[in-house]
Formats: structure tokens, C-alpha cells, sequence
């Protein structure tokens, strides 16, 4: 061969106008794009395609939309990156549409791709057609419908930018086939600008000193950390233990900011809300500053507002100003990136007069130290061989076994009593490892979650607590399980119930159990079997431990059933419409349920 | 936290001039609960890239703060202004209004009319259609005035709105 005839072909290939979904391609690579979860169908067919024809990014077929969103959550939370969604047009679309608001309320980066019918038959009632930027534009943080060919590589560009900026969130790209099919010119992220200018990162210096000026001033001072300094990233984690050591203040968290902070560290609280632990819960309502940084003072956190917190000094430290007194009034409200806030807070607190207080808040401290002497997550396992297993046994041993295994850990979860024993019970000393669904409260998260998981980190050992009725939302996932080889382990806290609505039923509805038995439920060692995995079970708690270390040492997926007692409920508790320091911390004080009033019931 | 009485407040808002752009922003209102008492959207600049939103809004102040924190976030909005807290404003509004009436009552119309700088744009033997501008409270209180002479239709525009002075919605 001639030089000439062979470089022929190559011009003609970089001269070659490219198509849409060539464009596509090239616009997900410059993002950085390594994975893409999602679904095939007619309208996206020229978008598979061009996958099928490169080979920079590897693409995990799921088994259902849905699936897709959370598996691209999971692997955006586990690394930092945005997660990539690829759906076709109608059902596939709104399929997507429960993961795109889960990721919303969770302000998780996300870009997902959906196929449309061409422009020219759009409103036409076309086979899957769907209205998909209507459906989805309350559920995503922005969305878009490509209309031209030149708009394509600009709008992929900026739609990572947006997922990726400020608060962080999903966002939608609806792409006409007629605009992934024919020609489209390429664009570089850095030919345009981004819309997204007006976020505010840095804070103001002087709320920031007022605020360190507060904190000096503290005897009972608390820090109330959310999801917002994990997705701040790891040097927000840094600052915030650096400042914590430093001021040697308490340290609690939501259910989202849950790693942030060394779940074994002394000064670490646990969880505050619902399901908090009563240290946690009386130390918010008791302090004296409250530092909220990147958390937004949910529902489930607040409890009854006119009783959260009540004498305390407020601070707020969130990216996204409409957070900033939304529900609970605050004193000091700081805008800005909450790592950058810790930065400057560290540095103000060196340059301010050194803290006078020490003795107070060392009182502080054995005020906590009583609340934490109570053991509010203690329960009464029968050490019998043949005994049942309680839930929280079985879901503390996951978490001690996987200790001893020395891996690294990604825990996801699905929805109910088994999310709120794992979180109490597990302690993540590294953010980014807790994968669980908080503002929506999404039963069928957690096997996706592990899918997106796993694909984000092959050799990390991946757990999913979950419970049998959230589970089997989304079982179908066991497919990419065994597709791809995940070696997922997928722990069924088995109780025969849909366990927090029984436990609602139980305090609150006279224990009528309406339609929260889970009847006819499947052999889940055959479910597994049949989908190429590992199936176990334990039915007694002599069981227990060596199925838990069978499963964590089984080098491909598994499903473990774990048969435990039916009749537990989830503590200490807040009941709706109560406040902080009015919990139920264990069965013996349960009558206090049926004091709730009907306002109390209709919060739940 | 003491509650204050609910006020009204106008909201200006600049937006990028593409579709879906208002849906975002009356789904914002629905789905978060805020009332609209009058919105006006038309394109404001030379290209008719950028339309000019004004939206009539109640609620307490916190309300209304939370209410422009939530348009602020959409991406679209370049601005967003609380005008009724942001210094003096001008709101006006346009009304076009038809009074069927014969003899004293469409007399006494037309004089009122008269007193309030009213035009009639369409006349007929037994009707006038009224054009009024001014503020929605002049507007109210003409509308009242021409209910007991013969008014049989109202079509009104709901408020445009600006800052009074040299400043703009890009500086207050």
C-alpha cells in the first residue's frame, strides 16, 4: 500500500461530517464520561449505534429505567463524577422519571439522555411519544428539547455543567432522532459559556467572622452536618474534621451527610431526627449554636418546628440560597460552598481571641456523655442457638463482619425500618461509601444503587441492606448482576412485613396491619440460583455470622435471606408532631404512640 | 415566630426567551403552592432573546423571599426582583371594558368614563368598550363604577411593572 491510499480513507473520515449521535459521543467523552446506565429502544437506536462504534465509554445494560437512574446515582455519589443515563423515548422516559426526582431531592449530578420522536412528528400522538420535557420538568433541575443540530453539542455541555454546579442535581436532555441521525456540528465545552454564573461559591467574609464570633461564644454549641458537605467533596470532609478537632465541639448528621464525619469518632453523635439517637436529638434541642452546614432541616429531622432547637443561636451554611429560611428561622445565614465556609471558619477561628468557654462546654460534653450512657440502639438478642434473629442483630453483624473483611465498603439500602437500623448501626468513617435514598424515600434504590456501585468500584466489596418488600421493586437487577459479574451482596432483613408501615400501623392505627404483609413471597435462594448467583439463608441466630461470612467471602454476587423476627419496631423514635426530647426509646414506652394527635398523624 | 399578614408583592423577573421558560416558572407556582394573581410575559430586548416577566405574588415576606429564592434557582432567570421591596415602583395596568346600556345609565358611563381618562374604543348605539390604564386600584374602582351601568365584560392585562429613578431591574 501506498502512503497516499492509506491515508485517503482516514481524511475522508475526519472530513466526514459527523451525525448527531457521533457528536454525542465525542461531547460525553470531552465531559469525561466512563459509564452509561441505560435501556435501548426505537428512538435511541442511532445513539446505541455510535456506542457500539467507539470504544471510550463502557455502556451497563439494566433491566428496567428506573434501575438505570439509580444505578448512575449510586456511581455519582460513590466517586464525585455525574452519572449518565441513556432511556428511549415514551415509557422509557417516564420509567426514568421516580430516579430523576429521587436524584433531585438528594442533589445528586446526573445527565440523562432520552430519545424522542423526530421534531417533525412531535404533538403528533408518534408511538412513544411523550411530553418528556413536560413530564420531567418538576423533577429535574433543568431539562432540555434539542430542536437543532447546531444546538446538540452545546446544550450536552452545559447540561453536565448545571448537573454539576452549585446545588447539584439531574438534568434531561431530550434528543429528536432526527437530530441524533443527521449531521451535527461539534462544539468544545469551552466554546460556550454555561448558564450556570450565578451560583455563589465563595461566602461572605463578614457573616463568616460573625459566625466564628458565635462559636466563641458557645457553651453548648452544636455542628449539624448534611448531604451538602459530602457533595462538596473530600476537602469539605477534611475541613470539617480539622474544624472539629479544633473546636473539640459535638458533631451530628443527617441521613445524607452520614460519612462526612468518622461514624467512630468520640465526638461524633450519630444520627439526629426521626431515628436519631437520643444524644444526638437532645443535643440539638439543648445546645446553644446550632451549625447547620449544607443540610437543609428536613422534616424528618425537625420534628415538631416550633419546639426544634428552641434556644439555640442558628447558623446556616448552604450553596443553594432557597434553603436558607425555608422552614426553621434562622439567625446567620451564609451562602456559599460549605467546604470553602469550613476554610474560611478555620481560618477566622485562629485569628479571633482564643475560646474562654472550655469548662462550659466540657459540662456540655458530660451532659452528652449521660445521654450517650443510656445506649439508645441497644436490643434484646436471645443468645439461644436456635433463638430468631432480631433485625438490628443481623444488620449490626453485617456491618462488624464487613469490618473484619479490611475492604472498602459501599453499603446502599433500600426504604424503611432496615435503612434506619443500617444507618444507626453501621459507621462510615469515609463520606461517599453510604448510598441511600433520603428525600424521597424510594423503595427499590438499593440493588441498582449497588449495580452503580460496583461498576464504579470492581474491587470493592458492595453491600445492599435491604428489606423484602423494597427489594423486590427492583429484584430484576439480579440480571446485570450476573451480566456483568457484579459480585453484589444483597442482605434481605426478612421480616415478612413492609416493616416501617406495620411499625406506623402498630403506634399509630390501632395495629390494624392493612395490606403491609408480605404474602407469597419468593424462594430467594431459588430467585438467586435462577439468576446465576449465590443464594443463603439464616432462620436462627446460630446461623447468622457464618452465613453473613459465606456470603462476604463468596467471590460473586449473592442474595442472603435473612429470616428475623417479625414483630420489631425501629428505635428510639420521635413521633410525628413531637418534639426532640420527647422520643420513644424502646417498646416499653410504645403506648406513647397513640398520643399522637391527628395533626401529629397526618405529618407522618 | 410572630406570623405577619399575608401582603401582595410584585416580582420581575428577566428570562431567557425559550420554550418552556414560563411553564418552568407557573409549575414553580403550583407545585410549591404560591398564588399568581396576575402574570404579563413579553420579549423586552432588541433581539427578542430576553422576555420580561412580571408576576403578581401574596404572602408574608418570608413567603415572598422564599417564593424569589425558588424562581432564582431556575436556570433560565437572569434576574429576579421583589420590586415592591426593592424601593418605589410603577405598576400599571391595561383594562378593556363593555358597557351595554342605553338612556341615564350609559350617560352616566360615559361621564365617568370622562373622570377617568377612560377612551372609548368601540362604540355602538347600545354599547361602549373602554379602554382604561392606570393602576389595578383605579381599574377596580372603575370596573365597580360601571357594574350597576350596564358592564357586561372585562379583559385586562394584569401589571407591567418598573422601578422608579434611573435604576434599573439589572441594579436595585
Amino acid at each position: 500500500m501506498t502512503p497516499k491510499t492509506a491515508s485517503a480513507p482516514q481524511a475522508a473520515q475526519t472530513l466526514a461530517p459527523l451525525s448527531g449521535a457521533e457528536v454525542l459521543m465525542r461531547a460525553l467523552v470531552e465531559q469525561g464520561v466512563e459509564v452509561i446506565f441505560g435501556y435501548p429502544g426505537g428512538a435511541v437506536l442511532p445513539i446505541y449505534d455510535a456506542l457500539f462504534r467507539q470504544k471510550e465509554i463502557r455502556h451497563i445494560l439494566v433491566r428496567h429505567e428506573q434501575a438505570a437512574v439509580h444505578a448512575a446515582e449510586a456511581y455519582a455519589r460513590s466517586t464525585g463524577k455525574v452519572g449518565v443515563v441513556l432511556v428511549t423515548s415514551g415509557p422509557g422516559a417516564t420509567n426514568a422519571v421516580t430516579g430523576l426526582l429521587d436524584a433531585l431531592m438528594d442533589s445528586i449530578p446526573l445527565v440523562c439522555l432520552s430519545g424522542q420522536v423526530p421534531t417533525a412528528l412531535i404533538g403528533n400522538d408518534a408511538f412513544q411519544e411523550a411530553d418528556t420535557t413536560g413530564i420531567t420538568r418538576p423533577v429535574t433541575k433543568y431539562n432540555y428539547l434539542v430542536r437543532r443540530p447546531e444546538d446538540l453539542a452545546k446544550t450536552v455541555h452545559e447540561a453536565f455543567a448545571i448537573a454539576r454546579s452549585g446545588r447539584p442535581g439531574p438534568v434531561l436532555v431530550d434528543l429528536p432522532k432526527n437530530i441524533t441521525v443527521g449531521n451535527a456540528p461539534y462544539k468544545t465545552a469551552d466554546q460556550d459559556k454555561p448558564r450556570t454564573s450565578k451560583v455563589r461559591t465563595e461566602p461572605d467574609r463578614d457573616a463568616v467572622a460573625k459566625a466564628v464570633a458565635a462559636l466563641k461564644q458557645a457553651r453548648r454549641p452544636l455542628f449539624y452536618t448534611g448531604g451538602g458537605v459530602i457533595n462538596s467533596g473530600p476537602q469539605a470532609c477534611e475541613g470539617l474534621r480539622k474544624f472539629a478537632r479544633l473546636t473539640n465541639f459535638p458533631v451530628t448528621s443527617t441521613l445524607m451527610g452520614l460519612g462526612a464525619f468518622p461514624g467512630t469518632d468520640k465526638q461524633f453523635l450519630g444520627m439526629l431526627g426521626m431515628h436519631g439517637t437520643y444524644e444526638a436529638n437532645l443535643a440539638t434541642h439543648g445546645c446553644d449554636v446550632l451549625v447547620a452546614l449544607g443540610s437543609r432541616f428536613d422534616d424528618r429531622v425537625t420534628g415538631r418546628l416550633d419546639a426544634f432547637s428552641p434556644d439555640s443561636f442558628k447558623i446556616h451554611v448552604d450553596i443553594d440560597p432557597s434553603q436558607i429560611n425555608k422552614i426553621i428561622h434562622v439567625n446567620l445565614p451564609i451562602v456559599g460552598d460549605v467546604g470553602r465556609t469550613i476554610e474560611l471558619m478555620i481560618e477566622e477561628w485562629d485569628k479571633q481571641p482564643a475560646y474562654e468557654h472550655g469548662a462550659e462546654l466540657e459540662a456540655w460534653w458530660q451532659q452528652i456523655e449521660a445521654w450517650r450512657a443510656l445506649d439508645c440502639l441497644r436490643f434484646k438478642q436471645d443468645q439461644a442457638a436456635d433463638a430468631v434473629i432480631k433485625p438490628q442483630q443481623a444488620i449490626q453483624r453485617i456491618y462488624e463482619l464487613a469490618l473484619e473483611t479490611g475492604r472498602d465498603t459501599y453499603v446502599s439500602t433500600e426504604v424503611g425500618q432496615h435503612q434506619m437500623w443500617a444507618a444507626q448501626y453501621f459507621k462510615f468513617d469515609a463520606p461517599n461509601r453510604w448510598l441511600t435514598s433520603g428525600g424521597l424515600g424510594t423503595m427499590g434504590y438499593g440493588l441498582p444503587a449497588a449495580v452503580g456501585a460496583q461498576v464504579a468500584h470492581p474491587d470493592a466489596l458492595v453491600l445492599d441492606v435491604a428489606g423484602e418488600a423494597s427489594t423486590l421493586m427492583n429484584i430484576q437487577e439480579l440480571g446485570t448482576i450476573a451480566q456483568y459479574r457484579l459480585p453484589v451482596k444483597l442482605f434481605i432483613i426478612n421480616n415478612h412485613y413492609m416493616g416501617m408501615v406495620r411499625q406506623w400501623q402498630e403506634l399509630l392505627h390501632g395495629s390494624r396491619y392493612s395490606e403491609s404483609y408480605s404474602d407469597a413471597l419468593p424462594d430467594f435462594i431459588k430467585l438467586a440460583e435462577s439468576f446465576h448467583a449465590k443464594g443463603l439463608r439464616a432462620t436462627r441466630l446460630d446461623e447468622l455470622d457464618g452465613v453473613i461470612r459465606e456470603a462476604l467471602a463468596h467471590d460473586g454476587p449473592v442474595v442472603v435471606d435473612l429470616c428475623v423476627a417479625e414483630g420489631e419496631n425501629c428505635f428510639p423514635m420521635i413521633p410525628s408532631g413531637a418534639a426532640h426530647n420527647e422520643m420513644i426509646l424502646g417498646p416499653e414506652q410504645e403506648e406513647r404512640g397513640a398520643e399522637v394527635t391527628r395533626e401529629g398523624m397526618m405529618l407522618v | 415566630m410572630q406570623q405577619e399578614a399575608p401582603g401582595s408583592a410584585v416580582i420581575s423577573l428577566l428570562v431567557d426567551n425559550e420554550s418552556g421558560a414560563l411553564a418552568r416558572i407557573i409549575g414553580l407556582f403550583s407545585g410549591r403552592g404560591y398564588n399568581i394573581r396576575s402574570l404579563t410575559v413579553a420579549p423586552v430586548d432588541e433581539h427578542g432573546l430576553v422576555s420580561r416577566v412580571n408576576i403578581v405574588t401574596t404572602g408574608t415576606l418570608a413567603d415572598i423571599r422564599q417564593i424569589k429564592a425558588q424562581i432564582e434557582r431556575l436556570t433560565p432567570v437572569s434576574r429576579a426582583v421583589d420590586l415592591s421591596s426593592a424601593g418605589p415602583h410603577v405598576a400599571r395596568e391595561m383594562a378593556l371594558i363593555k358597557v351595554v346600556s342605553s338612556g341615564e345609565p350609559r350617560t352616566e358611563a360615559l361621564r365617568i368614563a370622562d373622570a377617568f381618562r377612560a377612551r372609548a374604543v368601540d362604540t355602538t348605539a347600545t354599547s361602549f368598550v373602554f379602554e382604561l390604564t392606570g393602576s389595578s386600584d383605579k381599574l377596580d374602582s372603575f370596573i365597580e363604577l360601571m357594574r350597576p351601568l350596564g358592564l357586561a365584560e372585562v379583559s385586562r392585562t394584569g401589571i407591567a411593572a418598573i422601578c422608579r429613578g434611573p435604576q434599573t431591574i439589572q441594579t436595585p
